[in-house]
């Protein structure tokens, strides 16, 4: 794999897990929101895989297939489980910004991602720092995502966003943190799933539905 | 300047001028036959254009000037356009006013015309259909404003001619994720910005639906017909442009010869019929949007040209 094309797609992928989070945001149909999920799993999967190949290392490898596997399969699956079947379920109640105004705020986010990173990038330029912001913007609308969401099943979107940040970020960082800790993260990442889907299985049993706003108050 | 340059700018503006009728009378085709019908014929647009041309011209009262003077406007703002960007030949004699900001600004320069006229009858529905368009321009023009100069950043100049040149003697810049979004921002827009769906459905005639055929309801015969044949134009040229600004093949270059003109000719026809098609087809899929969620969608074509200006910026910035 040639520099040129190792930087290409390097650039690629992480333009592409930034634009899923953007259509995250865009997006209120809560199948689309899981499918797009998966799609951005894909993206960081990728982000591994490409070093993994350009420096010839195989527990990189290792580490992509199983963020692959877990990012882009298990947790979107379980998640498409946890989508209610019901009309009112399956759609994203009225956030409480609008559309139009989260978008402008992603747009917001995006650019004091670019600023804020720059001292980052100026340590040590290469190809993979310099895609450092776009995973960075991607944590700033995951924590977006989960403040301005009502239903449980797209703050759980949220959460497994930051993670996806957090873990690109770590990987275009410092080219791949350990199997060992990667492992761990995974796995709390997927445990905090499995809760999650138990969790919001109980409450639309319990209250009907999963809107979260509705359980501030208590009620007889 | 040579002269095959000169026939080359002369056979685009010619071009456009015969084959816009055909691009939309191929679009309903295409939509025509994918919802069962047997559709009126690519040639369908050039009759009705025929029949238009024939009638007598009706003038409303207390109409202005500036009523009378909208085709006009609309279409010769238009044909300059057709004339200025690099279609089938690079280096055209106005190479030197080919810049993407003052096409842009020719583009809206039509749009406000027709909004004036719109206002000029003093309808109801005119005035409702102008109100609306401005709405939708005013939301249009920073998107693309913001894309053209995602697309000048790699090439380092806002001049349509060195922007095709520089993706076509490097390919892979179009893969980029800066130029990428660019191109989904510009088609958001261009579909805005030509009223096709899902923002303005163009065969609606509901009133309380219609956006572009509002502002142009007073106008009949010879006039109506010089309004359809510019918004074909404007469609064309548009589809034409983006064809070229991302998937450069087949242009021919500054000094041409007469066989390249030729290829250029034929590449841009070939470019345009798929981009129509495929926004035809497209169109079958989908509803007109809500006009309140129109600045939705515009909010999120905005973003991503937004994007595109920080990703191709700071990866030109990395590499400079």
């Amino acid at each position: 794999m040639t520099q040129a094309t190792y930087a290409g797609v390097l650039d690629l992928a992480a333009g592409a897990f930034l634009l899923a989070a953007v259509l995250i945001v865009w997006r209120r149909e809560l199948r689309a929101i899981v499918r797009l999920l998966a799609w951005q799993g894909v993206a960081l999967a990728a982000i591994p895989l490409t070093e993994g190949i350009h420096q010839r290392d195989a527990a990189l490898l290792t580490v992509g297939v199983i963020v692959l596997l877990l990012k882009a399969v298990a947790l979107p699956i379980l998640l498409g489980r946890a989508v209610g079947t019901e009309d009112h379920e399956r759609r994203e109640s009225t956030p409480l910004v609008n559309t139009t105004a989260s978008l402008l705020i992603t747009a917001a986010l995006t650019v004091l991602a670019y600023a804020v990173t720059r001292p980052i990038i100026a340590l040590d330029p290469t190809g993979a720092t310099r895609a450092v912001p776009a995973a960075f913007a991607v944590i700033l609308i995951a924590v977006f995502v989960m403040v301005s969401r009502r239903r449980a099943l797209s703050q759980a979107v949220g959460f497994l966003m930051l993670d996806n940040g957090i873990a690109a970020t770590a990987f275009l960082i410092t080219a791949g943190v350990p199997l060992i800790v990667e492992l761990g993260a995974s796995l709390d990442a997927l445990f905090a799933v499995l809760v999650l889907g138990v969790l919001t299985g109980r409450m639309r049993r319990a209250f009907g539905d999963t809107d979260l706003d509705q359980l501030r108050e208590l009620r007889d | 300047m040579t002269a095959v340059a000169g026939v080359a700018a002369a056979l685009q503006v010619l071009g456009v001028l015969a084959g816009a009728p055909f691009v939309v009378g191929g679009m309903r085709q295409v939509r025509a036959r994918l919802e069962g019908r047997a559709g009126g014929g690519i040639g369908q647009p050039w009759r009705d254009l025929r029949k238009q041309l024939r009638k007598q011209q009706i003038t409303p009262l207390g109409t202005t000037v500036v009523f009378a003077l909208a085709p006009a406007v609309l279409a010769g703002s238009t044909l300059l356009i057709a004339a200025i960007v690099p279609l089938i030949a690079l280096g055209s004699p106005l190479d030197s006013a080919a810049d993407l900001f003052g096409v842009v600004g020719l583009l809206f320069l039509g749009t406000v015309a027709l909004t004036l006229a719109g206002l000029d009858t003093g309808t109801a529905f005119g005035g409702m259909g102008s109100s609306r368009e401005i709405t939708i321009a005013a939301l249009v023009e920073p998107t693309i404003l913001l894309a053209v100069f995602a697309l000048s950043v790699p090439g380092h100049s806002a001049n349509l001619a060195a922007i095709v040149s520089g993706t076509r003697d490097n390919p892979v810049q179009v893969l980029a994720p800066g130029s990428l979004l660019a191109f989904v921002a510009l088609i958001i827009v261009i579909i805005a910005e030509a009223g096709r769906l899902p923002v303005d459905n163009p065969t609606t005639h509901l009133e309380l639906t219609m956006i572009h055929e509002a502002m142009v309801l007073e106008y009949a015969g010879p006039k109506l017909a010089l309004v359809e044949w510019a918004s074909a134009m404007r469609l064309t040229v548009m589809l034409a442009l983006v064809a070229n600004l991302f998937l450069p093949w087949g242009i021919a270059g500054a000094d041409p010869s007469l066989l390249a003109v030729l290829t250029g000719v034929v590449a841009i026809t070939v470019k345009v019929a798929l981009l129509a098609g495929l926004l035809a087809g497209g169109e079958v899929f989908i509803a007109k949007l809500r006009l309140f969620r129109v600045p939705e969608l515009l909010a999120g074509s905005f973003l991503l040209a937004l994007l595109a200006v920080t990703a191709s910026s700071f990866l030109a910035a990395a590499t400079s």
